[in-house]
This record gives structure tokens, sequence and C-alpha cells, in this order.
């Protein structure tokens, strides 16, 4: 029985219903989704929410549970297979340099390991160092120790794709390096993605990122996958209370749902006060909902001047934080809740904002910019 | 007093060197008397005709250096070096593995390691000793081979070189095992890792990662064998009997019933020169091979 042949678009990952457990621990718990040719495909969750399992379920270092589901590469199933037997590279979080080696050394391993006649050996490893814009003359003999953070970085990335994969595994590749440098390194992984068509399988815990360099995204939590999409669906969409706290910020609402009129529901806090939300299927009367809204959709108004058909809280201005590009307006509401207003800065030294800390003011938004949120 | 101490202390720290100097002053002293005196005081034995009576006489000679040179001694020379070599082989080749095994052994690791140094806990002349009763011909494994039929009369095992070089990698295998293991506990398991993804199966895994960076280890561990090894005498005199006579053996007999120190001298001095000669090979060839570093 030979094996399907894959074709340009079938997905080249799959994972359908995989679990793995650790003793008593469940690390992934029955996680499924694909991943397209070519994407930019990010797993994006807290420390321990098993995204680091599931990229190395995907790498071959660990295997699904016995009844554990399958793990597919280009449509073949691999849950045995270890990882020099499938077509993956990957990128660790500690580099993994050999230290006993020289760069060119390190970078030529793979292509040694898979019988590369030696004539284009050379070449492939000049061509890897330019693309991850190593001068192959300044580097090629040097050792890993020789290297500073940011190089290292980039030899680990250059011996993981001069093997020209299907898949390029990469975990946690930034976390070591300065701010400035990685903001750099994730425009050039994105380019390097989208120039080579290689699959970027991207782990990390940095949600901003996630956001900068994916296609999509797999939101991870207690062992399974909160929400998958891409940045702006899982930003503006959040689908659970966890994803819309963990990527951004957000403020959080409760109430039940009283009437509807004029395409509105209507929803009762707990403390009297009402706001309206747009229909939406798991809208009912009489159902309790949760539902959250970004900052930057909220505005701050003078207690007696808010908008008609907007949604509005009371309260007291707690703080303003300046943060350069924006502002943010910290409103404690009757309940004690905090709610954060994010405000456009246009210039405190020329055109200040128009309140203090102390004052009474009314918070409002759109009720289009609800979002009713599941259980997590 | 206090006020004292604090000057002193305070002297000290302004003073990077002088603090240094007085870390190193005890154990400086401790070798200076120990190692250095003795060792100077046996170079110029080596050189001095011998006393009648023992001890030396005034005077220059090359005459033991000459006397080492006869086929009676170079034999005895030869076969230390073999049997040092081959101790260090066989150390090696059974060592390596246990000591990978302990560095993966989980919650084994401790267990075993203290099983490999319990043997020091006992004296290496009772664990000879020891070695005599199970060995002799109406030692154990005699016994047993001859309670299970395998043969009818006993092996003669002992004062044998095989005695002996059983005795030798007994004794010296610990610390093959240990610098073996030292080196492969810090070995960083995301570099087998990495190995493995970029296509490496076990075996060249082994060879191109972990033995390479386990070297430092092994290094130190054949040291650690083949110099205590060259001068062992106590395993060939209690093991091999008279026949297996090894360098260490000639120069304590010099040393006691011979009495006659200047060779003794004279025969360390020349081990002693060979063993560094053979370490510095031994270290330039290491760094030669490619991935050996």
């Amino acid at each position: 029985m030979a094996a399907p042949v894959p074709h340009n678009n079938s997905p080249v990952v799959q994972f359908s219903r995989v679990s793995k457990t650790f003793g008593e621990v469940r690390a992934v718990d029955n996680i499924s989704f694909d991943i397209h040719r070519g994407e930019f495909f990010s797993m994006l969750g807290p420390s321990g929410c098993g995204k680091t399992t599931t990229l190395r379920l995907l790498a071959g270092f660990e295997e699904p549970d016995e009844d554990g589901g399958e793990v597919r590469l280009l449509g073949e199933v691999v849950n045995k297979k270890r990882p020099y037997e499938r077509q993956i590279s990957m990128v660790f979080q500690n580099y993994a340099l050999f230290p006993h080696l020289s760069v060119e050394r390190n970078i030529s391993f793979g292509l040694e390991q898979r019988k590369t006649p030696k004539g284009e050996i050379g070449d492939r490893v000049r061509r890897a160092l330019t693309m991850v814009r190593l001068k192959p003359e300044l580097f090629s003999q040097r050792m890993p120790a020789q290297l500073s953070g940011g190089q290292r970085q980039r030899v680990a990335l250059a011996r993981a794709l001069v093997l020209e994969p299907t898949i390029l595994l990469l975990d946690e590749p930034l976390g070591a390096i300065d701010l400035k440098l990685r903001k750099e390194m994730q425009l050039e992984l994105k380019t390097l993605n989208k120039q080579l068509g290689i699959t970027f399988v991207y782990v990390t815990h940095d949600q901003e990122e996630a956001l900068t360099m994916s296609d999509r995204i797999a939101v991870m939590d207690h062992a399974r996958v909160a929400q998958l999409g891409t940045p702006a669906e899982i930003y503006e969409h959040p689908r659970t209370g966890f994803v819309a706290k963990f990527i951004g910020e957000s403020n959080f609402f409760e109430g039940r749902v009283d009437d509807r009129n004029g395409g509105h529901w209507t929803v009762r806090r707990p403390d009297g006060g009402v706001f309206q939300v747009v229909d939406h299927q798991s809208v009912t009367k009489g159902k309790q909902v949760r539902i959250s809204v970004r900052p930057e959709c909220m505005d701050v108004w003078n207690p007696d001047a808010v908008p008609s058909g907007e949604n509005a809280v009371m309260g007291i201005i707690r703080d303003v934080i300046y943060l350069g590009e924006t502002m943010h307006v910290i409103v404690t509401l009757p309940g004690n809740e905090e709610v954060t207003i994010a405000v456009r800065n246009e210039g405190q030294l020329i055109k200040p904002l128009p309140w203090k800390r102390g004052d009474a003011a009314a918070v409002a938004w759109l009720p289009e910019d609800c979002q009713i949120l599941e259980d997590d | 007093m206090a006020h004292v101490r604090e000057r002193a202390l305070a002297w000290l720290h302004r003073r990077p060197e002088a603090q240094a100097w007085s870390l190193l002053a005890p154990g400086g002293f401790w070798l200076l008397a120990f190692f250095l005196v003795p060792i100077v005081i046996m170079l110029v034995y080596s050189v001095m005709p011998r006393g009648i009576y023992g001890g030396v006489e005034p005077g220059f000679t090359l005459e033991h250096y000459r006397r080492f040179f006869d086929p009676l001694y170079l034999d005895i020379l030869q076969r230390t070096f073999v049997w040092s070599i081959l101790c260090t082989v066989i150390c090696l080749l059974m060592g390596y593995p246990v000591a990978y095994v302990i560095a993966r052994g989980g919650r084994w690791k401790n267990l075993l390691l203290f099983l490999v140094v319990l043997p020091f806990w006992t004296s290496f002349l009772v664990r000879t000793f020891a070695m005599i009763f199970l060995m002799r011909d109406s030692g154990l494994i005699n016994n047993w081979l001859m309670k299970l039929g395998l043969i009818q009369e006993p092996l003669s095992l002992l004062y044998t070189p095989f005695a002996v070089m059983v005795g030798l990698v007994y004794g010296f295998l610990p610390f093959m095992i240990l610098p073996i293991y030292a080196s492969l506990e810090k070995l960083d398991l995301s570099l087998l890792e990495a190995a493995e993804v970029l296509g490496a199966r076990p075996g060249a895994r082994f060879r191109k990662v972990t033995l390479p960076l386990s070297m430092p280890g092994v290094v130190a561990g054949c040291l650690l064998v083949f110099i205590p090894a060259l001068g062992s005498f106590l395993t060939s005199d209690l093991l091999g009997g008279a026949k297996q006579l090894m360098i260490g053996n000639l120069v304590q007999n010099q040393f006691s019933a011979a009495r006659n120190w200047p060779f003794g001298s004279a025969a360390s001095f020349i081990v002693m020169a060979l063993v560094l000669a053979s370490v510095m090979v031994y270290l330039r060839v290491r760094d030669r091979t490619p991935g050996g570093r």
C-alpha cells in the first residue's frame, strides 16, 4: 500500500485527537489542528500550556499516548518515527550549537548525515550563512563560544535552513536575545518564511511576537487549543476569557440577558447597570453572559456627555498612565472593579487630556465592540 | 584583637597577590616539603656512588642510569608499559559504558555512584588479598567451576599475568568511571536532540557528539589509570608472584631488600621521564585528532 501522495494544498501537518501524558500529567489533551504548506504557524500560551510538548510530538522527541491520536507529516502517520526519520528541522531555545565544532561544521552536520555530496556541502553552507546575514569568510571558522547571542541564533537558523526542510520548528528561538535584535529577527524570520516557502511552526509565550509574525496562531491553555485563527481573529474575536486576557488587554463585564430591541440585546449587570450587545448565537433571553471589551474600543467622557447608543458605566479616574504612543486611563467602578481605557496620545504638552486623577467619568463603548465569551 | 584582625583583612583586601599567596601557602608548603624536597634528594642520590652498607658515598656517577639499560630491566620496563596500556584500554572499554549508564541513570544515579566508590572504604591491600582467595587453586572460582563440572583440574589463575591484569583493572576502574561520568553528566541533552533532528542515528550521534564532548573525561580517566598503573607494585607482588615483576616492584626492592638507593632512585627517574614523555605524546596526539578537543 503506497503512502498517499501529498499534493500542494493538503496540510503538511495534521494533529488528530492527539494526547500525551507524563505520569499523572496530561501535557497535551486531545488536540486537533492542521498546518498548511508554507504558512507561519505559531503556538502561543503560558508556560505549562502544552505548546512545547506539541512541538516535541511534531519533532519526534515524544510519542503520543497509546490510543493518543495521530500525528501526520505530509500525509503520513509518524507517531512512531524518530526525529532523524522525519523531514523536519528545528531551532532550539538555547540554540544547541555543537560547542566542539566550528560554525561551518555545525551547519554542515545535517548535510553530512544526509549523505550530501562533498562538493555541494561547502557551497550550501556558504549560502545558508549568507541567508542569515553572516559573512561566510568571517564566521565559517569560528567556534560557537566566540559568537554573540544574536550570532549563535543566526548560526542555529542557518544549520536548520541549510537542509531545505519542508517544515521548520522553532522553539522560542528569540527568547534569549535583546529586544531590539529580537524585533529585527522577527521580521527576518517572517521574510525567510515567505521567501523560502518553508512551513514555520513557532512556539512562543510572547503574544506580541506571535501577532507580528504569524499567519495563524493556536492559543493554548491547559493542554488544549483554546482558539485557532489569524492574528486579527484572535485579537478582535477572542473566543474565551483566557484568550481575551492572554493576548492584549481586556475589560470584562458580566450580566443576565434581558430584552431584545432594535437588533440589540440588553444585558443587566449584577449591580443594576445595563449594557447592550449585538445578536450572537449564544445570547438568548435569561442567559448569563460574559463579555470582553478592548481598552482601545473604549472612551472616557464627562458623565453627562455620553454619546447616545453607546454603553456606559460610571466611575472615578484612579490613574492616568503615560505610555508614549497611548495613554492608559484606569477607572474604578462602584463595585471596585477596574476598567482600563487606552487613549491615543495627541501630545500632553500641547493637547493634554481633559481629566485628572480623582475626576468622576463615564466609560463608554459601542455594543459592536462587546466580545461574547464562551467558558474557558 | 578584633581591631588587628580587621586591619589585617583590610590589608589583604587591598593586595590581591598577598591574598593569593596566603591561600596558596598551606598546600604549597606541604607539597614543597613532602614532594619536591624528597625528589631533589632522590635526584642527588641517583648520581652518587653506592655506599657499602646502603646509603651513598660522595662523588658523581652515571653508573646507575647505565645499569638500568640491561636487558633484564628493560624487559621489566617493557612489561610494565604493555600492562599499563592494556589495563588503561580495558578500563576505558569497561568504564565508559558504566559511566554512560550512570550519567543517564535518573533516580538510580546516586546509588550507582555510591557503589562505584564503595570499594574505597576498604584498603586496597585488603581487597587485593581478597582476590587471592578468589583466584587461588582452592579458591572460590575454581571451586565453583569444578562443582559445576566445567573443569576437572583447578585452573592456575593466581601468579599469572592474567591475575595481575584482573587486579589492576579492578583497582583502577573507578578512576576511569568517575571522570568520564563527570563529563557525560554535564552534556547538554538538547545537543543530542539537535543531532537527531539533523539526521544522526544513534550510532552517528554517539560518535559525533557524545564521544567528542566526553573526551576531557576520557583523557582524565586514562591519565588517572595509566600513571598509577605504571607505578603500581602491590598488585603484581601479591597476584603475580616473583615472575611478574613490574617496575614498581624493582624500585621497591632496591629501596628495601637490595638496599641500593641510588639505583632505585635512578630507576624512578627513568620511569618518571617516560611517564612525562608518554603523557605529552598522548596529549599532543589527542589535540591533533579532529573533534577530539
